[in-house]
């Protein structure tokens, strides 16, 4: 069991070999000797493996730092882990070199050989690849200084960036499955449930149900019928948001116990995570997790001799958006088709095959055992008054610092987006930040210090969501914006509804007409009067909020819409059928380059001769704009 | 005995019922499209929609063929918002189902005087599934379901290939409210059920279909 015997552990091979653990003494007694040997200050480089790495090519780099210090001679022999996601994706592949917590970023697999020579071997600090302040300039040589990090509350990303995800001694080490064990010998399923309710925890996933009143409604079912599931939501699937995939591809087994909490404070044997098929490496993790977990004797049947027993098992979704709603959710894994059924009978009086059902999403099943081993009291104590603990977000779109970040709810949005996303790039202002994805709405510059709770989002027109914010600066056009996430939520429609599967078109139609420039005065009215419609008459929460992007746009940017139609005029020069691109003739110096570059042939023009465009064969692609070094190039 | 009231008044009904079975029990009418009595509520339509509120809570539209009867639960079933919602529902419908004269009359019934938006290819077709809930639920064979998603969904045999399964008793063309529904478009004329012999329908015997037969046309 000894960490160090594992330094070159391949991540795809499964340990195995273990002794199944026959009681709660053994647990105790091995979780002890793990954390006694655990040593943060033991010198190892960690290099993040999550999926937005891997896409930078972390993996190249690990490889390459493996092969680059067996042959170096390094004072001490060195750990090289892959770790889950820290959440800085966008200075990816990122790499902290232990202990000192020195932190490189964009790591490219030519800076291994210096990295190991200079860094490793000579123990000198490699400046170009350290982060610097976009304000003073500044380098920042250690991981905790970095201002990304500094205003976070990592919860439940605590464990990512510091784990291998793929060992579950080091989950261990660091306490994992100790709620568990605590949930296991110390407390009764209803005391379970009451520490939950207690905490204040909601749900993750969007419409923030509290989490101890569902478990306490499905609970009563549970004893009627003797039966019930657990399902974990893992079908996450707006776009820009990844922090379902981060927890379980950097924490699989933080998911995996809360689970077996709940399943232990509901009386349940059974439990599934529905999980996209696009998300391989977390499904990989996730099954290491579990079989490991199983061997280990934490997961099947008698858990640690205590008689409960809780079997998990993946189900993969083929990734359609409306999966993620719990009815076609557990259609799906009923093996019929994704569509939602009208509710009621809600899932925990009658959902998978009929039996009371509890669904969460990844996030809310990683909350369970904080609040366990802290005690609802401690773990209530972060957040505001109706919204408990700290929520994950994936910020992206126009901000400087792309990537995960977690927060205490009550921080405001300001914080989220300046603070800790570094603010707009290139000197841009911000315009607004679209939370809760396609289902959510967006929060305009004047509401930027509003608290990130549930109550004080929903008064906006937005939403929590499962955590997307896509940052939206002055050059975005928000009937464009509008019109991309209708065109998600479009295209995502199951039609089982007309409504959702004719409503969203017609709202479709209308906005890309008004893009086009052939908006008419009575398509905000239309717009208004479908998207109520659509909202208030849909079948499920696809539909339901479907409309919110459109309607939460009108509220705080209607200028916009207007200008398009009424003006003909795109103000953020977005929507190709309203703006024109002309050369100005004082900058113009007739170098014939954006002549050359132009792909429709639109420029006509000679050398050092003011160059000209024909509207008319314009297809408006700015490239012309892009190559100009002269700015002479204008778009109105 | 449930009480609830509908329209302002109580009624009384057993436990297990629908609004909308409550609702056509009492005399009350409401407009249906995708609920037949014979089979399982679908609730796609979104035509039976109703307002309802629990005691203390906000009103909120449901639709009628799938809410259970609660004790205490308020029902209103023509109300401004119930009428408002049918009519933009019937509109997209409409929108969908351009030259359908069932479709038009409903419309025309519901308040629809313009249609605002039209799908530029649209059939008779409005997916109310009946064709595919009655081949699951009553005949049992399930030659017919619904493929793709969206505004792209259509009803059709398995891989879009003439069903082997399809036994011809006709019940789908029987139940679709718009008759755009033929049996050539899902029948596999090569199916042993289904023969032609000498420019005659030939049927085999077996026990699903046979009953079917005997009742004839």
């Amino acid at each position: 069991m000894n960490r160090t015997t594992h330094a070159t552990h391949d991540s795809q091979a499964v340990e195995t070999g273990w002794l199944r653990l026959a009681d709660i003494a053994a647990f105790q007694h091995w979780s002890a000797e793990l954390t006694q040997a655990w040593d943060e200050s033991r010198p190892c480089v960690k290099v993040c493996d999550g999926t937005g790495c891997r896409a930078l090519g972390s993996q190249k780099v690990l490889s390459g730092l493996r092969a680059a210090c067996q042959k170096a001679d390094l004072p001490i022999p060195l750990e090289i882990v892959g770790t889950g996601c820290p959440g800085f994706c966008e200075c990816g592949p990122l790499l902290t070199i232990y202990p000192q917590k020195i932190s490189y970023q964009k790591i490219k697999p030519n800076d291994v050989k210096e990295i190991v020579e200079r860094t490793l071997v000579g123990g000198e600090i490699i400046e170009r690849l350290l982060y610097t302040d976009p304000l003073t300039g500044e380098h920042i040589h250690r991981e905790p200084d970095l201002p990304f990090y500094n205003k976070q509350l990592r919860q439940v990303l605590d464990f990512n960036g510091r784990i291998d995800p793929t060992r579950i001694e080091e989950y261990v080490a660091l306490g994992g499955y100790r709620a568990l064990v605590k949930a296991l010998s110390e407390l009764e399923p209803k005391q379970v449930i009451d520490e939950v309710k207690a905490a204040g925890l909601r749900g993750r996933g969007g419409a923030g149900f509290s989490t101890g009143l569902k478990w306490e409604i499905a609970r009563q079912n549970i004893r009627r019928t003797g039966t019930g599931y657990i399902i974990c939501n893992a079908d996450e699937g707006d776009p820009g948001a990844f922090m379902d995939r981060s927890v379980m591809e950097g924490n699989p087994h933080s998911v995996i116990e809360g689970m077996l909490i709940g399943a232990y404070a509901l009386g349940i044997q059974d439990g599934y995570v529905y999980i996209r098929a696009e998300y391989p490496l977390a499904v990989q993790n996730l099954q290491t997790a579990i079989s490991q977990a199983e061997e280990i004797g934490l997961l099947g049947e008698d858990i640690l001799g205590t008689g409960f027993t809780f079997h998990l098992r993946v189900r993969l979704g083929a990734g359609a958006f409306v999966c993620g709603e719990e009815t076609a959710l557990m259609a799906s894994i009923e093996g019929r088709i994704g569509e939602p059924r009208p509710r009621p009978p809600y899932p925990a009086e009658s959902g998978l095959w009929g039996q009371p059902t509890v669904i969460n999403n990844v996030e809310t099943w990683a909350n369970v055992p904080l609040v366990i081993q802290r005690g609802s009291a401690a773990y209530a104590a972060v957040g505001t008054e109706k919204s408990k603990g700290t929520k994950i977000f994936s910020v992206v779109g126009k901000i400087n610092n792309t990537g995960l970040v977690e927060v205490p709810m009550g921080i405001t949005l300001r914080e989220i987006i300046e603070d800790i996303g570094g603010g707009i790039p290139n000197g841009k202002r911000f315009k607004a930040a679209q939370l809760g994805g396609p289902s959510g709405g967006c929060v305009p510059v004047e509401h930027l210090d509003v608290p990130i709770d549930y109550e004080s989002l929903s008064q906006l027109g937005a939403i929590m969501g499962s955590g997307g914010m896509v940052v939206a600066d002055e050059d975005t056009c928000m009937v464009d914006f509008a019109r991309y996430f209708m065109n998600f939520t479009q295209e995502e429609s199951c039609g089982k509804c007309v409504p959702c599967r004719v409503g969203t078109k017609a709202m479709l139609a209308t906005l890309e007409r008004i893009c086009a420039g052939y908006g008419e005065p009575g398509d905000l009215d239309y717009l208004l009067e479908m998207g109520q419609h659509v909202r208030d008459s849909s079948l499920c929460g696809l539909g339901q909020t479907a409309p919110n992007p459109v309607l939460s746009t009108l509220r705080y940017f209607r200028d916009e819409y207007e200008a398009h139609i009424l003006e003909h005029r795109c103000p953020a020069h977005v929507c190709k059928g309203l703006i024109t691109y002309s050369v100005i003739a004082e900058l113009c110096t007739g170098c014939m380059v954006c002549l050359r570059n132009c792909p429709s042939d639109a420029i006509t023009g000679a050398k050092q001769q003011v160059h000209a465009i024909d509207p008319l064969r314009c297809n408006r692609c700015g490239m012309c704009q892009s190559v100009c070094k002269f700015d002479a190039i204008s778009v109105n | 005995m449930i009480e609830l009231t509908i329209n302002d008044q109580v009624y009384k009904v057993p436990p297990g019922r629908t609004i909308l079975e409550a609702c056509r029990e009492f005399g009350i009418p409401i407009r249906t499209l995708c609920y037949h009595p014979a089979l399982e509520p679908y609730g796609g339509c979104r035509l039976c929609m109703v307002e309802i509120a629990q005691p203390g809570r906000k009103p909120r539209l449901a639709t009628a063929c799938t809410y259970p009867c609660e004790a205490g639960l308020l029902v209103w079933t023509d109300s401004q918002r119930v009428k408002t919602s049918r009519r933009l529902t019937a509109e997209l419908l409409l929108a969908t189902a351009t030259g359908a004269p069932e479709i038009e009359a409903l419309a025309r019934q519901l308040g629809v005087t313009t249609v605002r938006y039209c799908l530029p290819e649209s059939d008779a077709c409005v997916l109310c599934g009946l064709c595919v809930r009655a081949c699951q639920e009553i005949v049992g064979v399930s030659a017919i379901g619904m493929i793709r998603r969206g505004i792209a969904k259509e009803v059709s045999p398995p891989f879009q290939v003439a069903s082997a399964t399809c036994i011809g008793c006709g019940t789908c063309v029987m139940i679709c409210p718009t008759g755009v529904l033929t049996l050539e478009q899902i029948t596999d004329y090569h199916s042993p059920h289904r023969q032609l012999r000498d420019g005659q329908e030939v049927y085999l015997d077996c026990e699903l279909c046979a009953p079917q037969r005997r009742m004839g046309p």
